[in-house]
């Protein structure tokens, strides 16, 4: 479980989050919603400490972010795996090597028990075993995410971050990442954190729903909850588009 | 102030990167790899250009010591003492600042705007150290080898000259190059080449680890890399001639 307790960062004079206070549980796909600009991807990032907070707190199963040493943090990113928006797989190593790469970097497995682990993980992931040793720039924009996921659930975390996940994906390959995602959440109950603007994945996926508005946290709640909420600026971003509104029409 | 915050940035990026690597055998991994890409595929150039500035060294010194006043040998002379004093080290590592620190700063500053930087950091990988330390250590161990290779081949282009012109005879060239030799300008150029090689690898690595943007912002890293450190091996090169000579 990630809480996160008034929660201010500012750039200089620009505060861009004012007081931010949510949790994320563990076993659901816990997303950060808002328009660009509302402060999503600095609250992930201070989550994950790239970002010095001002004043707040963030804890880690009851570990205090700001109290920890830089070793600290470091032991704590072997706890997290995340997903970038552009996949960010190592571009000289292949597919392979990019799952095996945090093995070989913290775990005492051997080679064979590594290489096991990496095939199971990327099996999981279906990436066809014809892709393996193909280096990352060789294969499409779905399989490099799926393959990001593999690494980033290949030393079983206890937290997943993930940074837009289906930005540059055709609909249908948004699906199948979302349903991955939602997969391993379940299955190894992992505190997992979403960042993301894509209605279809917020209403396939979020369990737990945090939608930022200029820095503040304007509401929470789930996809069932948000069919029904009155808040207007929520339901002016949820149901801009006139196909989103008939699908709240539809859903009463 | 800007100049400041470079200075600051540069001694705490090197603070991170000079200490002792997390998994060992991953580290000498990539060491073999920089000792290849930066060492090996740098060959070519350096052999290239030693064995024509040789040749024209010889050619140069030669029109320039036409003078009955002046032994037949001094063109030899002057060849080696240019190559060894001046060119091996110093001009090849300002060539060599153009090759090695423009790649260094443009794979790494490629590998911060796609994320790859961040997503080792988030592994909780010394990133700093895992990408720069490899590349200094390969660079500084190749140095060497690359301003003797580029001696000896220097020194080939002025016997060349002399094997196929009539400018000098191969005698009075080879006299020249053994005339009152000091073994200590060998370790002079030595020396020097390992502090720029430093030079250019840490501060090639500083300009690719800190560019934000995109694209251009990597192509703009990569000139200042190479800029900078030419300002700089030239100016070590001043503080270390007074010093060393």
């Amino acid at each position: 479980m990630i809480e996160v307790k008034n929660v201010v960062k500012s750039f200089e004079d620009h505060v861009v989050l004012d007081h931010v206070s949510t949790t994320m549980r563990d076993g659901e796909v816990n997303m950060i919603i808002g328009q660009s600009g509302s402060g999503k991807t600095v609250l992930m990032k201070s989550m994950i400490g790239l970002h010095v907070v001002d004043s707040g707190q963030i804890l880690y199963d009851g570990r205090d972010l700001a109290e920890m040493r830089n070793k600290d943090i470091r032991m704590l990113h072997r706890e997290v795996g995340m997903l970038f928006q552009g996949s960010a797989l190592f571009d000289s190593m292949s597919v392979m090597e990019n799952v095996l790469f945090p093995m070989e970097m913290f775990s005492h497995m051997t080679k064979a028990q590594q290489l096991e682990r990496a095939k199971f993980c990327l099996q999981r992931v279906e990436i066809p075993e014809r892709v393996w040793h193909l280096m990352p720039s060789e294969i499409s924009g779905g399989q490099q995410k799926r393959v990001a996921i593999a690494r980033a659930i290949v030393l079983e975390p206890k937290y997943l971050f993930c940074d837009e996940p289906n930005s540059g994906l055709d609909p249908k390959t948004s699906l199948v990442i979302d349903a991955l995602i939602q997969d391993i959440t379940r299955e190894y109950n992992i505190c997992t954190v979403v960042n993301s603007h894509d209605m279809n994945s917020i209403m396939e996926i979020g369990d737990n729903i945090v939608f930022l508005k200029e820095g503040h946290k304007e509401w929470q709640g789930n996809r069932h909850e948000l069919f029904h909420c009155e808040n207007e600026a929520l339901n002016d971003f949820v149901f801009a588009s006139e196909l989103f509104k008939k699908v709240k029409v539809a859903n009463g | 102030m800007r100049i400041l915050r470079h200075i600051g940035e540069y001694v705490l990026l090197m603070g991170r990167v000079l200490r002792i690597p997390d998994r060992q055998r991953m580290f000498w991994r990539q060491y073999s790899r920089e000792l290849e890409k930066q060492g090996l595929q740098s060959l070519p150039i350096v052999l290239i250009i030693s064995v024509f500035i040789g040749a024209i060294l010889t050619i140069q010194a030669k029109i320039n010591t036409e003078n009955p006043l002046l032994p037949t040998y001094t063109v030899g002379l002057l060849t080696r003492e240019t190559l060894l004093l001046e060119f091996s080290s110093t001009i090849l590592c300002l060539i060599l600042a153009g090759k090695v620190g423009s790649n260094i700063a443009s794979e790494i500053g490629s590998m911060r705007i796609t994320e790859q930087i961040d997503a080792l950091e988030i592994m909780g990988v010394n990133s700093a150290n895992y990408l720069i330390l490899p590349k200094i250590m390969a660079f500084v161990t190749m140095m060497p080898m690359l301003v003797i290779v580029s001696t000896t081949v220097g020194l080939l282009g002025g016997w060349a000259v002399g094997a196929f012109t009539d400018i000098i005879t191969i005698h009075d060239y080879l006299i020249g190059v053994q005339y009152a030799f000091n073994p200590y300008y060998v370790w002079y150029g030595i020396i020097k080449s390992l502090v720029f090689a430093f030079v250019i690898t840490s501060m090639s690595s500083y300009y690719g680890y800190y560019v934000r943007g995109g694209a251009l912002d990597v192509g703009r890293a990569s000139t200042d890399a190479v800029v900078n450190s030419n300002i700089m091996i030239l100016f070590l090169d001043l503080i270390l001639s007074k010093l060393l000579l």
